[in-house]
């Protein structure tokens, strides 16, 4: 399955909960298939899309948040799995992608080939990790979503880009202000 | 003369409330109080990046966060400064060590040492070097700049300030 596709899979099912992008086309795709104030596309910063999430989750513990994340993005912010693991997050989903290139740059590969990134989250103590055929991603994120936190589900989707997929249209100060009203809607103090 | 407790009360008393780092020896007393007293919610992150990232996270939640680390992380953090908190205006305070101040400490600390003002400078955002006399005025003004021009601002802690936990 396209990347593409997979990214429409997730925008359908994700609802009305928190969602951090990583950069590349992920982003973009996210932003083609599902533009709505409660996504955070993040544009730059590659790696810390996770980071982001953790640190919306910590101060909204009453929310799911969603991360949508590359199998590059994750290789280089790896650290911050450990950090979701040992805080026990248990709102947090980490979806991924996994093309085992960097997508956005030419398709390079990664080492994805050989390095499984859910024994990754595992090893470090997500509360579950597993992986799902692209095709069946619609099927099984409502049960995934279900599950108790910190949780990762990987997809692996075929490298290339899609046609008409255009870059994200909000400045990031307006990414950033539509998100934290999304964010912050409801919030009790704390 | 140390002054961990005093600050600690300063970043309350000016609306802190979310706080990350990575360790610093200059820094040790008040990561040991925040390890002494759970309530501080500090979270110990693995990269000084990636608390960086947490506390935009933070801050996009409603909170205001502050991020502990050692001036070497300040190279770790760049990207994430530049193409995170400057282009989306999240705003971020920095408490950062000042190893190599003056050109005296170990090798590996003497670079970064000389060069840490000019690394504020030059992606434009505010800084003030902590003194012992005026901790919650510098705190009060560095929050001050954070929050009109929407951008992380540091405070440079040399050796002796905040290294016991008193």
């Amino acid at each position: 399955m396209r990347r593409a596709e997979a990214v429409e899979a997730v925008m359908r099912a994700v609802g009305d909960r928190l969602l951090v992008v990583c950069n590349g086309m992920i982003g973009r795709e996210a932003f083609t298939h599902g533009d709505r104030p409660h996504n955070f596309y993040m544009i730059g910063s590659m790696g810390l899309a996770l980071s982001i999430g953790f640190g919306v989750a910590q101060c909204r513990p009453d929310r799911p948040v969603v991360v949508l994340d590359g199998d590059g993005n994750v290789l280089m912010g790896a650290g911050v799995l450990a950090s979701v693991a040992a805080a026990g997050q248990t709102n947090l989903y980490h979806v991924v992608l996994d093309n085992e290139a960097h997508g956005s740059t030419g398709d390079q590969r990664t080492i994805t080939e050989t390095v499984d990134l859910t024994a990754l989250a595992r090893g470090a103590g997500y509360a579950w990790a597993g992986r799902v055929e692209a095709e069946r991603l619609a099927a099984e994120l409502p049960a995934f979503f279900a599950r108790p936190g910190p949780a990762m589900l990987l997809a692996k989707v075929e490298r290339g880009n899609v046609k008409g997929i255009g870059r994200v249209t909000w400045t990031p100060p307006e990414i950033a202000r539509r998100f934290a009203q999304a964010a912050q809607a409801g919030r009790t103090g704390g | 003369m140390p002054c961990s407790a005093r600050f600690l009360d300063a970043l309350r008393a000016q609306g802190y409330d979310w706080f990350a780092g990575v360790p610093c020896s200059l820094l040790k007393g008040v990561i040991r109080r925040f390890d002494q007293e759970p309530a501080w919610g500090y979270v110990s992150a693995t990269r000084e990046d990636s608390a960086v990232g947490m506390a935009a996270g933070a801050w996009l939640a409603g909170r205001r966060p502050a991020v502990f680390l050692q001036n070497s992380g300040l190279g770790v953090c760049l990207n994430a400064l530049v193409s995170l908190n400057i282009i989306y205006e999240i705003p971020l305070l920095l408490v950062a060590s000042w190893r190599g101040e003056g050109g005296q400490d170990a090798p590996e600390h003497l670079v970064m040492g000389e060069i840490m003002t000019g690394y504020f400078d030059q992606i434009h955002l505010p800084w003030r070097h902590l003194q012992p006399g005026t901790i919650e005025a510098d705190l009060a003004a560095i929050t001050q700049e954070i929050d009109r021009r929407r951008v992380p601002g540091a405070l440079i802690v040399s050796k002796g300030v905040l290294d016991a936990s008193r």
